[in-house]
């Protein structure tokens, strides 16, 4: 597609876009609606997987969906359709007008007021068309070198999952009868490669490594994600379990994301005013050590996690959700923010339909100042964990128990790899056991964390 | 009548298809070669309510409709679908496909064999069309017997949703199928509460039923008690063991065993590209003699069962394991093509939106002649598991894992404490070689299964009859026997 027709058909859309979303309002305030909302959402995606040099699937297309969200006082109900023509946006109005007669008063629903509406102003970096300039043919080549680099890396190398290429683009406006309109488009870009090693006795063993940035000049190379992906593959071959201990254990960057994403579970509105969490009614007190700090930060220009508003129509912000171990906010939207008597923390996240959940911003891990290096030097016997099998963690209780797969550490370095082990304890007594925390923080997603050590948790293996 | 439930000729009414359009489409897919093409067309209705704080928080419905069309060349697959379904934007989906393909036209649309009609889900009045008010009654009914259930129980979310999922595959092999597929679906989940400490518990099914199945035996106060009872059971559990010891597992949803253990190692995609643990394996010993295990998509009214698969073709009850020899794998159009194997009829797909490919239906193992009580009576040291959230596995290196959500300790040959979920781990291709001990009672899963797999969800079932597995690895905190482990 040329740039030429590329803008002409965006503008169109953007017309369309912005028209229905205001038309649907519109519609549900003459329906008797006393406030409503509507969220349209427009994107494309392209994927290429490339196997063994060849291609293997090729997927191009684009999608158009709105939902609806309807109050008759303090009732509600939502409807969404992917039916575009006139009969179909009136059917899914109508709906939603009928349904709300069967909810329930809540007097904490309804939509924000007036004055806590708008959007960040400027450009926050979210959009590059160039992730779709790339010809079809490089694109498929883009993933074809992933898997190259990683196939030619070793010869223990044999086979693969193989290296692919995504991109896509999206396209959101939501509206609401306080008359607030908002509307981002967002961009993104990926390259990875899955390489399969094997040694002489037939064991298999598979990694992966990724590259993702939204536009094309900030993607590594494919050759590097191949490179990395298959030094991740090679370093697990011959794993072996290990035996049940206690001991200090290492999570690296892409697994210690999973300890804040607990913490999120943990602290936002829904599992608190539910008290379906045991960080409930913690707010102000130490719920982790004094190097904890954790950010949750909506704003950052071209973040993963960024947005203008929220769910809700709301400006995002950043805000500090742990200062030195000490729980300092809760993560909010409206509706558990007046059950809480608390404000909006802007975190409300709006799928098409439903009640507006509570989502991330760009949320983070502060990091300290040891190498990861440094870290694991400090250790005499203990697990450096690369991968987690399975969920099995529950946040009332704090039970953490996950089956884990990584490389043994003895005398301060990486030794033999490990797997068919399971890690478990206590959240409870986790967030406090994160002893140390490295320097290399590094942003592949909306949520993101250093290199940690925590202590106090038990190895189960033979 | 209402259109809806009408399963043949939806498509044609809906939207003026014709077969002729069908026939445009196909060639229009296959105008720059290719071996095979489909189109998959897809109306998707759904309702969902949410009961919280004992009121009627959310009520959503729904509308999802588009296209789907798929080019094969070699081993190549082209994809591309539509959300409008007008004449143009099928065909530009089909063209966009169609560059999957780099050769002159050679295959030729020449009719199409419509698929004898099974009927595994004959539901007269399709839960999406029945009154919204008995809905609200079901989670209404659950939310008050939860709450009455034990003054402990502090919170209760009852949830409810269905859908009816109307399809036309129709490809350049002649297939035409026609399917309209019912869902319903109830949940209960509770926290229970004392001073000092919380648990939570829940409970749910279903199946390709009518609402009326929520009012017979799985109505609300079962799946209500059900989800009340581990809530508060859980306020006791202690520390789990960690280590490898004897496991017995329950029958029914433990079956999420064999569903990661040896489910996913048998999609034939993953055989045919040798990425899985079970390539090659065909004919060797993969589990004891004991072990039986099949995956069936023809149970009338399971959530796991299909008429036909997302690619048109019947389902079937394939046997994966025979007395513990490997059978064979779960196929679809292009594996079965590829490898010269059967079609098994596993092809399926969460959406017009997603390219479909070998996946589970209702996964379970036959049941044996061990009594459940001598079972547990054999176990001198280990873990009884009745209950499980969910599960995971990696197909390379045959490791799997499953969470267990109710569990007690075994000593002595009798159940005693019950202990905190902990997760189970193990090695896929040999577990089953550990099951020494096969019940007489096999249960399916309650319907509430949804299998992951490349980013895309679909409905199973699992079942197995109570057994013992002589070892697998506990995920718990506790020393398993004393002077345990290293510190």
């Amino acid at each position: 597609m040329t740039p030429t027709e590329l803008e002409t058909r965006n503008s169109k859309l953007e017309t369309d876009l912005r028209e229905v979303a205001q038309d649907i309002v519109a519609r549900a305030m003459a329906g008797g609606a006393t406030a409503a909302e509507c969220v349209v959402r427009e994107g494309d995606e392209f994927s290429t997987l490339v196997r063994l040099g060849q291609v293997e699937t090729l997927k191009e297309s684009g999608s158009k969906s709105v939902g609806a969200r309807v109050f008759f006082g303090q009732r509600a109900a939502s409807t969404y359709s992917s039916d575009f023509s006139r009969e179909g946006l009136d059917r899914m109005v109508k709906s939603a007008l009928e349904l709300a007669k069967i909810t329930s008063e809540d007097p904490f629903g309804g939509i924000p007021s007036a004055d806590q509406l708008g959007q960040l102003a400027g450009d926050l970096d979210l959009y590059h068309e160039d992730v779709y300039s790339l010809p079809g043919a490089d694109r498929i080549d883009y993933a074809r070198r992933a898997e190259k680099a990683a196939l030619d890396t070793d010869p223990r190398i044999k086979n693969s999952d193989g290296g692919s290429f995504d991109a896509a683009t999206g396209h959101k406006v939501l509206a609401n009868s306080h008359g607030f309109v908002g509307e981002f488009k967002r961009s993104y870009c990926s390259v990875a490669a899955v390489p399969i090693a094997q040694t002489d006795d037939g064991a298999m063993q598979r990694d992966y490594w990724f590259s993702v940035a939204r536009t094309l000049k900030k993607l590594d190379a494919p050759e590097q994600v191949g490179r990395i992906a298959a030094e991740r593959t090679l370093r697990r071959l011959g794993a072996k379990k290990a035996k049940t201990a206690k001991v200090p254990i290492v999570f690296d960057p892409m697994v210690s994301t999973s300890i804040l994403e607990h913490i999120f579970e943990g602290i936002n509105g829904d599992s608190v005013y539910r008290g379906a969490s045991f960080l409930a009614g913690k707010l102000g007190q130490k719920i982790a050590g004094d190097n904890v700090n954790i950010i949750d930060d909506g704003t950052i220009p071209g973040g993963f996690g960024t947005s203008p508003f929220d769910g809700e129509g709301i400006p995002t912000r950043r805000t500090v959700v742990i200062e030195n171990g000490v729980l300092n906010s809760y993560l909010l939207n409206t509706y558990t923010a007046k059950k809480l008597g608390m404000q909006t923390t802007a975190n409300a996240a709006r799928g098409l339909a439903g009640t507006p959940g509570i989502g991330p911003g760009n949320y983070f891990l502060q990091p300290g100042t040891k190498s990861p290096k440094d870290l694991i030097a400090g250790i005499k016997e203990g697990l450096y964990v690369t991968e987690f099998l399975g969920q099995g963690v529950n946040l009332v209780t704090g039970d953490y128990s996950r089956g884990a797969s990584g490389l043994w550490i003895s005398g301060g370095e990486l030794t033999y790899p490990v797997e068919e082990i399971t890690v478990a304890g206590n959240l409870k007594d986790l967030f406090f056991n994160i002893s140390e925390i490295a320097s290399d923080l590094e942003f592949r997603g909306s949520v993101a964390a250093p290199t940690i050590r925590i202590d106090g948790l038990t190895v189960g293996g033979e | 009548m209402d259109k809806h439930n009408d399963k043949a000729r939806f498509f044609f009414e809906h939207y003026g298809l014709t077969e002729h359009d069908l026939e445009r489409y196909l060639a229009a897919a296959l105008s720059a070669g290719g071996d095979y093409a489909d189109l998959y067309f897809e109306y998707l209705s759904s309702t969902s309510l949410m009961v919280d704080e004992s009121m009627v928080k959310s009520a959503s419905q729904g509308i999802s409709a588009g296209c789907g069309v798929r080019v094969v060349s070699g081993e190549r697959t082209g994809y591309a679908y539509t959300d409008d379904l007008s004449s143009d934007r099928i065909l530009h989906a089909a063209r966009t496909a169609a560059l999957i393909a780099s050769a002159p036209a050679k295959t030729t649309v020449t009719g199409f064999q419509k698929s004898a009609a099974r009927s595994l889900y004959p539901v007269t009045l399709p839960s999406v069309d029945a009154e919204i008010s008995a809905k609200v009654e079901l989670v209404m009914r659950a939310d008050k017997a939860a709450r009455a259930y034990d003054p402990r129980i502090k919170e209760v979310r009852a949830s409810y949703s269905d859908e009816l999922r109307n399809i036309l595959v129709v490809a350049s092999d002649g297939t035409f199928a026609e399917d309209s597929q019912p869902l319903a679906r109830m949940n209960v989940s509770c926290i229970a509460k004392t001073e000092n400490n919380s648990a939570r518990g829940t409970s749910g099914g279903g199946g390709r039923v009518a609402l009326d199945f929520f009012f017979g035996d799985k109505n609300p106060e079962f799946f209500a008690k059900e989800s009340a009872r581990q809530a508060i059971l859980q306020l006791d559990a202690r520390e789990a063991p960690a280590g490898d010891m004897e496991v017995v597992l329950g029958p029914g949803w433990p079956g999420v065993l064999l569903h990661e253990a040896v489910g996913h190692g048998l999609e034939a995609d993953f055989n045919r590209k040798k990425t899985s643990a079970f390539a090659g394996l065909i004919g060797k010993r993969v589990a004891s003699e004991k072990c039986t295990v099949v995956d069936n998509g023809t149970m009338p009214w399971r959530r796991g069962s299909l008429n036909v698969d997302d690619e048109g073709e019947p389902t079937q009850e394939t046997v994966l394991i025979e007395k513990g020899i490997l059978k064979g794998y779960l196929s679809d159009k292009l594996s079965s093509r590829l490898m010269g194997i059967a079609d098994t009829g596993n092809g399926r797909r969460e959406s017009y939106e997603h390219i479909p490919m070998p996946r589970m239906t209702n996964t379970y193992m036959l049941a044996g002649q061990d009594n459940p009580e001598d079972i547990i009576r054999s176990v001198k040291h280990g873990v009884y598991a009745v209950n499980f959230g969910g599960g995971q596995v990696d197909i390379t290196n045959g490791k799997f894992v499953f969470s267990a959500s109710e569990a007690y300790m075994i000593e002595d040959g009798k159940i005693t404490a019950p202990i905190k979920g902990a997760t189970l781990i193990g090695n896929g291709p040999d577990v089953l070689t550990r099951v020494s001990m096969v019940g007489n009672d096999l249960k399916l899963d309650e319907g509430v299964g949804t299998c992951g797999k490349d980013g895309q969800a679909v409905p199973v079932g699992v079942g197995i009859p109570t057994l013992k597995v002589d070892r697998l690895t506990v995920g718990g905190t506790a020393r398993k026997d004393p002077g345990g482990f290293m510190q």
